[in-house]
């Protein structure tokens, strides 16, 4: 079944299998060590670095990259881990042109930023090459904590409290471990299953018991978690999507651009995933573009991908946008879908131009049409199935301090918690901080 | 974990790494900050009586740079202590209260009288310091003076000097000397005779980073003059390297400690300097040019080294390479090497090409497609190829194994230690027969 960009509806393989490969390998290759050390000689080492100040993990970068300049990039990555035990994927998957690239001295000087990503990625990967984990469980406590959602709020709080000395049980709703590392960040942005490789990593600390296929409030409740541990921790992220709103939405080839990600993460062989030769993507964020990116490196003829407000407010860093760009995405700003067309299956989405009136957006009344064999909504997540007793802040769960949730002895961090962005490592550094506030918490009640 | 509790003269601190007597050390404010970042100890600034010195008033660092800026060398034409004595004492005195487990040596330069010796000795004892170190080093300004650098020049004032301090303290003494002259290790066996502990060394090394073409003054210039001043940070390693070991190997000073100094900047140089037969190392530059938090390097980074080579204590590392350390008249003349050039690593920029063509044996091959090849009937295996290579381990020196021809030679390679005290060519051998 030979199919090609120009194959009408939506098919499978439409491009070779060498190409696909090449399409998904490493967006950025790892750097030798000869590469390796030039870039971190560029690093000043700050005094009170403002790249770590950017790090929502507050890595310490000026040290581990000076760790790499003096030869010994395991000993980096302990730096590294030492403050956020996914550094591995958070080197990849990070947009550190918002963070700490961002914040570099050199960024400021010269519009070249010294490459803390792809640095942190060599430090991180010269240590699990070689298989150590650098980390030892501290004497049992005793103490049983529930750890729901195994995404990297759940993960990082899981490893903290094991290396505290608890025992964890990390438990989630979806077959595989990893939250959205495994169904979510663009495949191209982490080849080679390193999502897995690097929770089987993260796993050797022991004292984690991991249960899939055990969703909250269907087949366990808060209220037996909290009676069968000393503490739950929620790392639940987005679980629900938003929805269009217009006619047509249910027609065949309109669905969640998360769903499609999920499944071209989950595939055996690419040249088996299906899409459409027009697709249109509507959304401004990091999933609308990966659900655009990616279906244009799957073979799509015409990607098209909407927003309905300005440039300037997508979501979407200029990195990311650029990349869409160069990926021969077509990028459509201050557009709102009004429906989708068709006999059955979607053929067509229908726009109406946008600008910011007084009350808010307002529809200009010019309107125009996308061909579209297959719709991707990527328009937001929001939080789904809370438990009751957990009040709300800005659509989510409502935490003080270190993820105190209202409900005594639950925590909450990542996605499904106000406060902070949405991004891998924040989610990583509320899991670990509420790993160790729960740690403080039930040390004071043992003292007690 | 490899165990970096060092016990340098019976001094204890938590890992080998002293800040140096520098600016870094002036103060209680700058020692504290030192300490809190988990430096293992500190010899204070050069001590001296008051009035104090005064310093210049205007720059006393002179710099070279790499090309991005990285500060390979740095001079300076400081002088020791510019606060009053009873300051000093008063905040060594406190901070030693404050940080027992950190080692507190006392760095001191006074006249060349033993009676200016016989008084300050005693000053330093009741502050509860650990130790204290004569500064015979400093090459600007004291030794103008007849101290610093002027005594450590002179074997017999460095012989007497010592002998002075031990009659006169309980306190271990360690001598610091100046690279500033022809053989280190008279000033090390004078050290030794007086009945120091240990030496450490180098100071700075007499220097002018540059000259400011429009002025015509060296820098760093003050109102359009300027003076040699000392230098010191990476650029200074192998000079320090060299005399650490020389001391070391030297039967006369055999077992004498050393406290090894010079461009010490990542763990790898402290593991070098341990090596080849320092007890200790101290460390100003590096921290002048990153501040103390390269502390942490320091310490993960041997930390880490120590437990990959399975050494448990630092003791362990010192001295390791001393015994490989030796005469060029015992090096091995039937060690017969030629230089591999890597096709597949190869960029062809054709460097090595010129260098050997032009200033080595035109060993090197260049073909019309830019394919650079060792000529083994040239290579005499100088090493200056694999030096410019800007790809690592493109060239190599590969050894000739025993019974193959040298082509340069036409000798067959034999396995049999040869030295020059050995060979034919040698007259004092002929003479020998
Ligand atoms: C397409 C896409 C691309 C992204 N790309 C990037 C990127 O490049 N860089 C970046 O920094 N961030 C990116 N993000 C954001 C990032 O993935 C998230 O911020 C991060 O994964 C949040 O972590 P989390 O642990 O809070 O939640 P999640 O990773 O969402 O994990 C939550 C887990 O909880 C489970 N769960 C949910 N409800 C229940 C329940 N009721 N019972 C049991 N288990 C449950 C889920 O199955 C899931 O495994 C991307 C997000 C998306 C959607
Ligand atoms: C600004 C400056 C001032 C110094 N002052 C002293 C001093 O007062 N006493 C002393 O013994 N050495 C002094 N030194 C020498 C250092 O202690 C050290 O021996 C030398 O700098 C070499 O080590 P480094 O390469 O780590 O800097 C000084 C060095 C510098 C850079
Ligand atoms: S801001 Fe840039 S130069 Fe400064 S420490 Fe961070 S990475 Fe290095
Ligand atoms: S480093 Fe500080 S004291 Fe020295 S010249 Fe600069 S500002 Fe002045
Ligand atoms: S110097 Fe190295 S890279 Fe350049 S031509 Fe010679 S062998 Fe090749």
């Amino acid at each position: 079944m030979a199919n090609a960009p120009t194959t009408p509806g939506i098919a499978p393989a439409r491009l070779d299998p060498q190409t696909l490969a090449a399409h998904f390998a490493d967006l950025e290759p790892p750097f030798g060590p000869h590469e390796a050390v030039v870039a971190a000689d560029r690093c000043y080492f700050c005094y009170d670095a403002p790249c770590v100040t950017a790090c929502p993990t507050e890595i310490d970068i000026p040290l581990f990259i000076r760790q790499i300049q003096a030869g010994q990039p395991e000993a980096a990555a302990r730096t590294i881990l030492d403050q956020n035990i996914l550094g591995g994927m958070c080197a990849r998957v990070c947009p550190t042109e918002t963070l700490c690239e961002e914040a570099c001295v050199r960024e400021f000087a010269e519009g070249k930023p010294v490459e803390i990503g792809r640095l942190q990625r060599h430090a991180t990967d010269a240590l699990m090459a070689r298989g150590i984990h650098p980390y030892v469980r501290a004497a049992p406590t005793g103490r049983r904590i529930a750890v729901v959602g195994a995404g990297p709020a759940g993960l990082a709080c899981a490893h903290r409290l094991a290396m505290r000395g608890h025992d964890v049980v990390l438990m989630d709703a979806r077959p595989r471990i990893g939250g959205l590392n495994e169904y979510g960040i663009a495949a191209y942005k982490t080849p080679d299953d390193f999502a897995q490789a690097e929770i089987d990593w993260l796993m050797k600390i022991g004292g984690i018991e991991t249960r899939t296929g055990v969703r909250l409030g269907e087949t366990v409740t808060l209220e037996d978690l909290r009676a069968q541990h000393d503490a739950v921790f929620l790392g639940i992220g987005l679980a629900g999507v938003n929805g269009l709103g217009v006619p047509g939405e249910d027609l065949e080839g309109v669905r969640d651009a998360i769903d499609f990600i999920a499944e071209l993460r989950q595939a055996e062989d690419l040249a088996r995933l299906p899409v459409g030769r027009h697709v249109v993507v509507i959304g401004g964020g990091m999933t609308a573009v990966d659900a655009a990116v990616q279906s244009k490196l799957l073979g799509a003829e015409v990607v098209t991908m909407v927003y309905r407000r300005g440039r300037a407010r997508m979501s979407a860093s200029q990195h990311e946008i650029d990349h869409a760009a160069t990926a021969g995405v077509r990028i459509i700003t201050d557009a709102q879908p009004v429906a989708v067309h068709g006999n059955g299956a979607a053929q067509e989405v229908e726009f109406a131009y946008t600008h910011d009136g007084e009350a808010g957006l307002e529809l200009t009344g010019e309107t125009f049409r996308l061909r579209a064999d297959q719709v991707f909504k990527a328009i937001g997540q929001k939080l789904a199935g809370v438990p009751e007793g957990l009040t709300r802040a800005h659509g989510k769960i409502a935490v003080a301090g270190a993820g105190r949730t209202e409900l005594e002895g639950v925590w909450a961090g990542g996605d499904c918690t106000a406060g902070g962005d949405d991004l891998t490592v924040t989610a990583v550094a509320e899991g670990r901080d509420a790993a160790e506030d729960i740690h403080a918490a039930l040390t004071a009640r043992a003292a007690a | 974990m490899a165990d970096l509790t060092s016990n340098f003269l019976g001094i204890p601190s938590p890992n080998p790494f002293w800040l140096a007597s520098a600016p870094p050390t002036d103060k209680q404010y700058n020692v504290e900050r030192a300490f809190r970042a988990g430096w293992g100890g500190v010899v204070w600034k050069t001590l001296g009586f008051d009035p104090h010195i005064v310093n210049v008033n205007g720059p006393r660092y002179g710099a070279v740079w790499g090309a991005d800026r990285q500060l390979l060398g740095m001079n300076n034409i400081e002088l020791i202590t510019d606060r009053p004595l009873e300051v000093n004492l008063r905040e060594i005195k406190a901070v030693k209260r404050d940080w027992p487990d950190r080692a507190m040596v006392v760095s001191l330069m006074v006249p060349c009288d033993e009676e200016s010796w016989a008084a300050i000795l005693p000053m330093v004892e009741e502050t509860g310091a650990d130790g204290v170190e004569l500064n015979f080093g400093c090459p600007h300004g004291m030794s103008e003076r007849g101290m610093g650098s002027a005594v450590g020049q002179v074997p017999e004032y460095i012989e007497m000097v010592t002998r002075w301090c031990k009659k006169h303290t309980r306190m271990p003494v360690i001598v610091k000397l100046t690279p500033n002259v022809a053989d280190i290790r008279n000033a090390a066996r004078a050290a030794h005779k007086g009945g120091a502990d240990a030496v450490s060394l180098i100071n700075t090394v007499n220097s002018i980073t540059s000259v400011d073409l429009d002025t015509m003054a060296p820098e760093p210039a003050i109102d359009g003059k300027g003076t040699h001043g000392g230098y010191c940070g990476p650029a200074v390693k192998p000079i320090a390297l060299n005399m650490v070991a020389e001391i070391a190997r030297d039967p006369e000073t055999a077992g004498l400690p050393i406290s090894g100094i010079g461009g010490v900047t990542t763990w790898r140089d402290a593991a070098e300097f341990l090596a080849l037969g320092a007890g200790n190392t101290q460390v100003c530059t590096a921290a002048m040019n990153y501040g103390f938090g390269i502390i942490k390097e320091l310490t993960a980074g041997l930390s880490l080294w120590m437990d990959e080579k399975g050494y448990r204590s630092v003791d362990e590392v010192v001295g390791r390479a001393v015994p490989n350390v030796t005469d060029w008249q015992h090096l091995n003349l039937n060690y017969v090497t030629k230089a591999r050039i890597d096709q597949e690593a190869c960029i062809k920029c054709g460097r090595c090409y010129a260098a050997c063509e032009d200033t080595s044996h035109q060993a090197i091959s260049m073909s019309e497609d830019r394919v650079f090849e060792v000529i083994d009937a040239e290579c005499v295996a100088c090493n200056l190829c694999v030096n410019v290579c800007p790809v690592e381990n493109c060239i190599t020196m590969e050894r000739l194994a025993a019974g193959s021809v040298d082509q340069r030679t036409g000798q067959t390679v034999s396995d049999r230690y040869l030295n020059w005290t050995m060979h034919p060519n040698n007259p004092m051998d002929k003479a020998a027969e």
